[in-house]
């Protein structure tokens, strides 16, 4: 009787393992889908190369003027000469040191707020929410401080598109959270209706009628020499907007706390304030992170909006550069740079706000 | 009654605000308090009110505000633009905003007469125009029959168009595009054989192409587009100043005084010549002016012909021909009553 005897394994065939089998089973494993595989390929061949020819190696990058830009490619002297622009607008190049340092004072005010240890947060926020502002615009405008006034006229590019989603977000935060609350407050019917009213009104029209209301409209209706600022008015438009859809944001988690949670604060004893400060507000706002990003992402990009009624923040800039007879013809360049910095600007503020749901996800 | 004027349109609002307003002496007293005339420019045309790299603003638009603060302050610095968009620009001076508008505004009867509003001059003649291929071999637009046109969808433009190969009893199919840039592409693409638009226009859409010597502009204007400065209504004196600010730029390419030679023209014996630079006759009196407000305006900002040329004209990319905005007795129509 022989034995049998076990022969040595053999590999797997090659085209189930490896590169090859992960092609097979991902990309042709039938028909239609090796058709779609190799149709997605050819787009890509057809479409990146020459933007990547166009964007980077047939680009003209150093020079000062037109005459500068001799290749087939993209003409990015356009942007770099006046790259300034697109970030301080108008804004006299001698005083460009106060945007700095309001970025920048804003930048190191923030950082303590992700550090763990530290103590003093709330104070903190506090200050950043409702005195900061104030010493913003008092360093930009500069007549507080005795510094060389710069009206908000000569504001512009990338700072004025921040400053218009900064303050809008922040202001209508606050104003928000009272709107949504008022608008679950059952057992005052006037307060409710009130609230209902307004965001049903501001979410019901669009930004652009709320920008030309405040720019074309409102000025007649001011008393005789009553100058009220444009971005100012603007800004006020952009809050009440805002703010609308920022209750809505906030009910949404509001209705997501369980019944139970409000029950036991009130068996605690908690009075209304007490319990939806402490109980309802920090569980709810927990769960509408991803949703207010998502509506201070779109205001970011709605703040655009702003160059129909000749403020220029950075398409408005952009715009108007592209109207200089130094360099017509390079709207495509000029957009692409556009698109990019707010691209940028988005993506980063998406990335931290998974960060901070990460962070404060504490499971239920 | 109070009912019905709350309830009233806007126009009459704009007008009642208007006319509360402006009182004779009034912004010339404001301007003079706050050291700066306040205008009203475009948010960006090219040739006409555009903002260079370094922010500052230029154009043949923006040339009229400085002629006016250079006449009040003998400083043609002496300005703050207000970017404004076309429908908000009428509002800002309504409601005292801007103290003077120079931003490419046709006057029509309308605007005139329903707005509150008083136009000072006109400071560019223009008007629709064609633009076809070089390889087309069009002289005239009346051999367009059968063509296809290029147009921005939405603007005075398409009526204008459709008037015109009607009275000449011509064919042509329209491809109407959104904006400026998109039309060029249209037309750069072969999408039509002609491009219309503005003249003042059509030269800048011109250098928008890939090769802008491969596009001629044609010479018919199809309708009259007067361009020029607007003031509120009511402040004659005011309205004064602005309107003869424009006509002493004129005034002083038709005396052949320029800012090159303005000094040496002092000394001329031209009695013309003399009384523009306040050296006789009524100077600056009639306006509340310095006497030397005409020479100021052409020391600083130049006379008509400079002003055309450096920002729209041969000096300029935009290299637009005077056609009808030279001089009557040069071809065209720009035409300024005598100072004297």
């Amino acid at each position: 009787m022989s034995t049998f005897e076990r022969g040595p394994d053999l590999p797997p065939p090659v085209t189930q393992v490896g590169v090859i089998g992960w092609l097979r089973r991902n990309l042709f494993s039938s028909w239609l889908y090796s058709f779609l595989t190799l149709l997605a390929l050819y787009l890509v061949w057809i479409v990146v190369p020459p933007v990547i020819n166009w964007a980077l190696l047939d680009a003209s990058w150093s020079g000062t003027a037109r005459e500068d830009c001799t290749s087939d490619g993209a003409c990015w002297v356009f942007v770099s000469v006046r790259f300034n622009q697109f970030m301080y607008g108008f804004y006299p190049e001698a005083q460009q040191w106060r945007v700095n340092i309001i970025y920048g004072t804003l930048f190191l005010l923030m950082t303590p707020l992700f550090l763990k240890a530290f103590p003093w947060k709330t104070a903190l926020g506090g200050f950043i929410i409702f005195v900061y502002p104030f010493i913003a615009y008092g360093l930009l405008d500069g007549a507080w401080f005795g510094l060389e006034v710069v009206e908000t006229t000569r504001w512009g590019g990338l700072s004025l598109t921040l400053i218009l989603a900064g303050v809008g977000c922040v202001a209508a935060l606050p104003l928000g959270i009272i709107l949504a609350l008022g608008r679950r407050a059952t057992d005052m019917p006037a307060a409710k209706s009130l609230c209902v009213i307004f965001i049903e009104f501001w979410r019901g029209v669009p930004l652009i009628t709320v920008l030309f209301m405040s720019s074309v409209m409102l000025p007649l209706f001011l008393p005789e020499g009553v100058q009220f600022d444009k971005l100012m008015r603007a800004l006020i438009g952009i809050t009440l907007f805002q703010s609308a859809y920022m209750a809505e944001v906030i009910r949404g988690g509001l209705q997501a706390i369980p019944k139970g949670q409000y029950e036991a604060a009130d068996a605690l004893g908690l009075g209304y304030w007490k319990k939806t400060g402490l109980i309802v507000l920090p569980q709810a706002m927990k769960i509408v992170i991803p949703g207010i990003v998502n509506t201070f992402i779109a205001l970011i990009k709605d703040t655009t909006l702003v160059l129909i009624i000749g403020l220029f923040e950075l398409l408005g800039m952009i715009q108007n550069a592209l109207n200089d007879p130094n360099w017509l013809g390079y709207a495509t360049e000029g957009y692409a740079f556009t698109a990019l910095t707010f691209w940028i600007i988005c993506f980063s503020l998406s990335r931290y706000s998974m960060r901070i749901e990460r962070k404060l996800h504490t499971g239920h | 009654m109070k009912k019905r004027l709350l309830v009233s349109a806007l126009p009459a609002l704009a007008l009642s605000v208007a006319l509360g307003t402006a009182q004779a002496g009034e912004t010339l007293d404001a301007v003079k308090g706050k050291g700066f005339v306040q205008c009203g420019v475009s948010t960006g045309l090219p040739g006409f009110s555009v903002a260079d790299d370094k922010g500052n603003w230029a154009g043949l638009d923006v040339d009229v505000c400085r002629a006016v603060a250079a006449a009040i302050f003998g400083d043609a610095s002496k300005v703050k633009y207000s970017p404004l968009n076309a429908k908000e620009r009428f509002t800002a001076l309504q409601s005292s905003e801007i103290d003077m508008l120079s931003r490419n505004t046709t006057w029509t009867l309308t605007r005139d007469s329903n707005l509150g509003l008083n136009f000072a001059g006109v400071n560019y003649y223009d008007g629709q125009g064609f633009m076809v291929s070089k390889n087309l071999g069009v002289k005239s637009a009346l051999e367009l029959d059968g063509a296809s046109v290029c147009i921005q969808a939405g603007t005075t433009t398409e009526l204008n168009l459709a008037d015109y190969f009607r009275a000449n009893s011509m064919k042509y199919e329209p491809i109407t595009y959104d904006s400026s840039d998109e039309t060029v592409k249209g037309f750069e693409a072969g999408r039509c054989d002609v491009l219309t638009s503005d003249q003042s226009q059509l030269y800048a859409l011109r250098i928008k192409l890939s090769k802008p010597g491969s596009a001629i502009v044609l010479p018919e204007v199809i309708s009259k587009e007067p361009l020029g400065p607007v003031v509120r209504q009511g402040d004659d004196e005011w309205f004064n100043i602005v309107r003869w600010s424009l006509f002493a730029m004129i005034n002083a390419e038709e005396l052949g005084v320029s800012s090159a030679n303005v000094d040496k023209m002092k000394s001329s014996k031209d009695p013309g010549i003399r009384r523009l630079l306040g050296l006789e006759g009524i100077k600056g009196q009639g306006l509340k002016l310095s006497d030397d407000w005409a020479y100021n305006i052409v020391k600083q900002v130049g006379n008509y012909s400079e002003a055309f040329e450096r920002n729209v004209g041969q000096g300029s990319r935009l290299k637009i021909s005077r056609g009808l905005n030279a001089l009557w007795n040069n071809g065209g129509i720009q035409y300024a009553p005598p100072i004297r």
